[in-house]
């Protein structure tokens, strides 16, 4: 089973702090790590090739310094490392980083399964992995919690929902997102890591693939920040008391009044 | 201190210090009070090749390195004494087949060992044989191609656990110390059992054991090396794990220092950090220079074993001595800052007090570490 994992480097949250003027996150001095998310999609990603046979390629979209990522990886069991890297990529939001990766996808060219972690711990949108299946026009299924089954063909997972979880059986190549209830993401050996340190990455930047100007980078991207602000905080709030029959009718009170 | 690492050791020592945090910190003071064997956690330290420092390649391992091997110690060290014991301690019961072993014996019982499939222990004191480990009563009697053994071992680290005893017993009694041999008896051997699981003061992760022998049957082959070799053994064995005991004190010394400024920081008393106090600052600035004098001293005395330097007796013994001498300076003055919650067991610090207490008895008192010295320096001055 041949397995692609994408990837991303993200700054370490629980040491971020904020920039109170812009609203951006102060980058400097903050530790760089792997996705959290993407660990799961990693551990997955090896534990099926040590099942089935194959192959793992990790891929990630980001400045050179995300070759320490794929290095992470490599060293976690994965085989191969591509680091997508280029300054006209820069500034891509969702949509045009999702069609860049595809883009390295169809350049790998045989794969049965593409897997991500289901969202970013950054940007938290969870959208890359859905675009890139989409761009890819292969079947998607996110918050993958299980792998039952798989053959050549096809995969049968459990797919978490928010009140139990769903079985899909999807036909092979298809792109998973998963949750951090699939596994435990390994420790690595240090024969990985040794591995990791000497292992070529590859680099591929806008000449390398096969991609429309007009869809990559910041002019390829519909998404516009406008403006970045910390929600108010709610105040106060109402505890309603009483029996269960009370307390309905009460609401329904306060919602007409709200509402006239 | 920059001790200008290589890049394998950087990793070695990153990997470790991640076990440590992730894996072995988490549930330090779990196994401190059940005083459960950590087999899940010696799970991922076997995974992680960790093992594989004290054994050659060609056997599975990763080559035999003792600074490697003092930096994973000292590493795991920093979050449990007592976890960190039981990978050192079948390092020392490993030694023996790594160092004596033939081909045959090698290729039976290191791979697994190298794996951390399966763990190793050393077995020479006796409760009439500590310091004087001449004193002996364990014999060996051959009868064919077998050895029958009968005797008692007692506080034997992972005895019980381990699958592997490097086993030190007397073949000829006549012969006082050229009369111990060393021999291999596998876990499960008929004749081989264990007693009490000592209930101990710190270290309380690992098991401390009595092996008894009742007409204990074992191949001829598992004898190391030669009839008479046992106490050569021994001392070989020992000036290998020596500097890892040393690393062990280390590490909790480490460990107890960095509780020790982090709660001095957090510590309000008269309106500030206690940390702005000179009292606490000059008891951490000794602490922490102590630390890295013990550190020099292991890691110069580790380069050495590896660079094949000969007799390296006196600075093994220094750096065993010291560093365990630091280890229970530093978390005693370390539980002093924390003041009366230190004393609880609700705080992490008092379980350092407990666990470098024993690094200043085991394999050789720091009475007999002196000796190894004392002696030295004589014969030195004598050449």
């Amino acid at each position: 089973m041949n397995i692609i994992v994408c990837i991303k480097q993200v700054p370490e949250t629980t040491s971020v702090r904020i920039n109170p003027e812009t609203n951006t996150l102060i980058r400097e001095g903050v530790k760089s790590i792997i996705n959290p998310f993407d660990m799961y999609a990693i551990e997955e990603a090896v534990r099926l090739k040590e099942r089935f046979g194959g192959k793992v390629t990790v891929v990630t979209m980001g400045p050179p310094q995300a070759d320490a990522a794929l290095r992470e990886a490599i060293s976690m069991g994965a085989d191969e490392g591509v680091l997508v890297c280029d300054r006209a990529f820069a500034g891509s939001d969702t949509w045009a980083t999702s069609y860049t990766l595809s883009g390295a996808i169809k350049k790998i060219g045989v794969f049965d399964l593409v897997i991500c972690g289901k969202q970013a711990s950054d940007g938290d949108t969870a959208q890359v992995g859905p675009g890139m299946a989409t761009h890819l026009n292969i079947p998607q299924v996110t918050y993958v919690k299980k792998v039952e089954e798989a053959t050549d063909k096809l995969m049968r997972v459990e797919r978490m929902l928010e009140e139990g979880y769903e079985i899909i059986e999807t036909p092979l190549p298809a792109l998973l997102t998963v949750v951090k209830e699939i596994n435990e993401p390994r420790i690595p050996s240090l024969k990985g890591m040794l591995r990791a340190k000497s292992a070529k990455i590859t680099v591929w930047g806008q000449k390398d693939l096969d991609l429309d100007p007009q869809n990559i980078g910041l002019c390829g991207s519909p998404t516009q920040v406008v403006k970045i602000f910390t929600p108010a905080q709610r105040l106060g709030g109402q505890i309603i008391k009483g029996e269960a029959p009370e307390i309905a009718s009460q609401i329904v009170e306060l919602l007409r009044s709200e509402v006239n | 201190m920059d001790y200008l690492l290589t890049d394998e050791q950087k990793m070695i020592k990153e990997l470790a210090h991640k076990i440590a945090e992730e894996k072995v910190r988490p549930v330090a003071a779990k196994h401190d009070i059940s005083e459960e064997y950590p087999w899940d956690v010696l799970k991922v330290i076997g995974e992680s090749d960790l093992f594989g420092l004290f054994i050659p390649e060609e056997y599975g391992g990763m080559s035999v390195n003792i600074m490697n091997l003092c930096l994973a110690t000292e590493e795991l060290s920093r979050a449990c004494g007592g976890i960190a014991v039981c990978y050192a301690a079948s390092a020392l019961g490993t030694f023996p087949i790594v160092l004596f072993g033939n081909e045959e014996q090698k290729k039976k019982y290191l791979p697994d060992l190298a794996k951390g499939k399966k763990v190793a222990a050393f077995a020479i004191t006796e409760p009439e044989a500590g310091s004087d480990a001449s004193a002996i009563k364990t014999t060996a009697r051959k009868e064919g191609d077998y050895y029958i053994l009968n005797g008692l071992k007692h506080f034997i680290t992972n005895g019980g656990d381990a699958e592997t005893y490097s086993v030190i017993a007397m073949t000829n009694k006549d012969k006082g110390a050229r009369g111990a041999s060393a021999f291999i008896v596998e876990k499960g051997t008929p004749g081989f059992t264990f007693g009490k699981k000592e209930d101990k003061f710190g270290i309380r992760a690992s098991s401390t054991r009595e092996l008894i022998f009742t007409d204990c049957k074992i191949p001829a082959k598992n004898l190391l090396a030669k009839e008479g070799m046992g106490f050569i053994v021994t001392m070989r064995t020992f000036d290998m794990s020596r500097p890892g005991v040393a690393a062990q004190a280390l590490g909790i010394a480490q460990g107890a220092l960095e509780l020790a400024v982090k709660y001095a920081k957090e510590r309000h008393q008269f309106g500030k950090s206690i940390s702005s106090f000179q009292g606490i600052q000059w008891m951490l600035a000794d602490m922490a220079t102590e630390v890295e004098a013990a550190r020099a001293l292991v890691y110069a005395c580790a380069r050495a074993i590896d660079a094949g330097v000969k007799d390296v007796s006196k600075e093994s013994a220094m750096a065993k001595m010291y560093a365990s001498d630091v280890a229970m300076k530093v978390s005693v003055d370390a539980l002093q800052i924390f003041g009366g919650y230190g004393y609880m067991k609700d705080y992490p610090i008092e379980k350092y007090v407990r666990d470098a207490k024993i690094t200043q008895i085991y394999e050789g008192t720091n009475q007999v570490q002196r000796n190894i010295i004392g002696l030295q320096l004589i014969r030195e001055m004598a050449k």
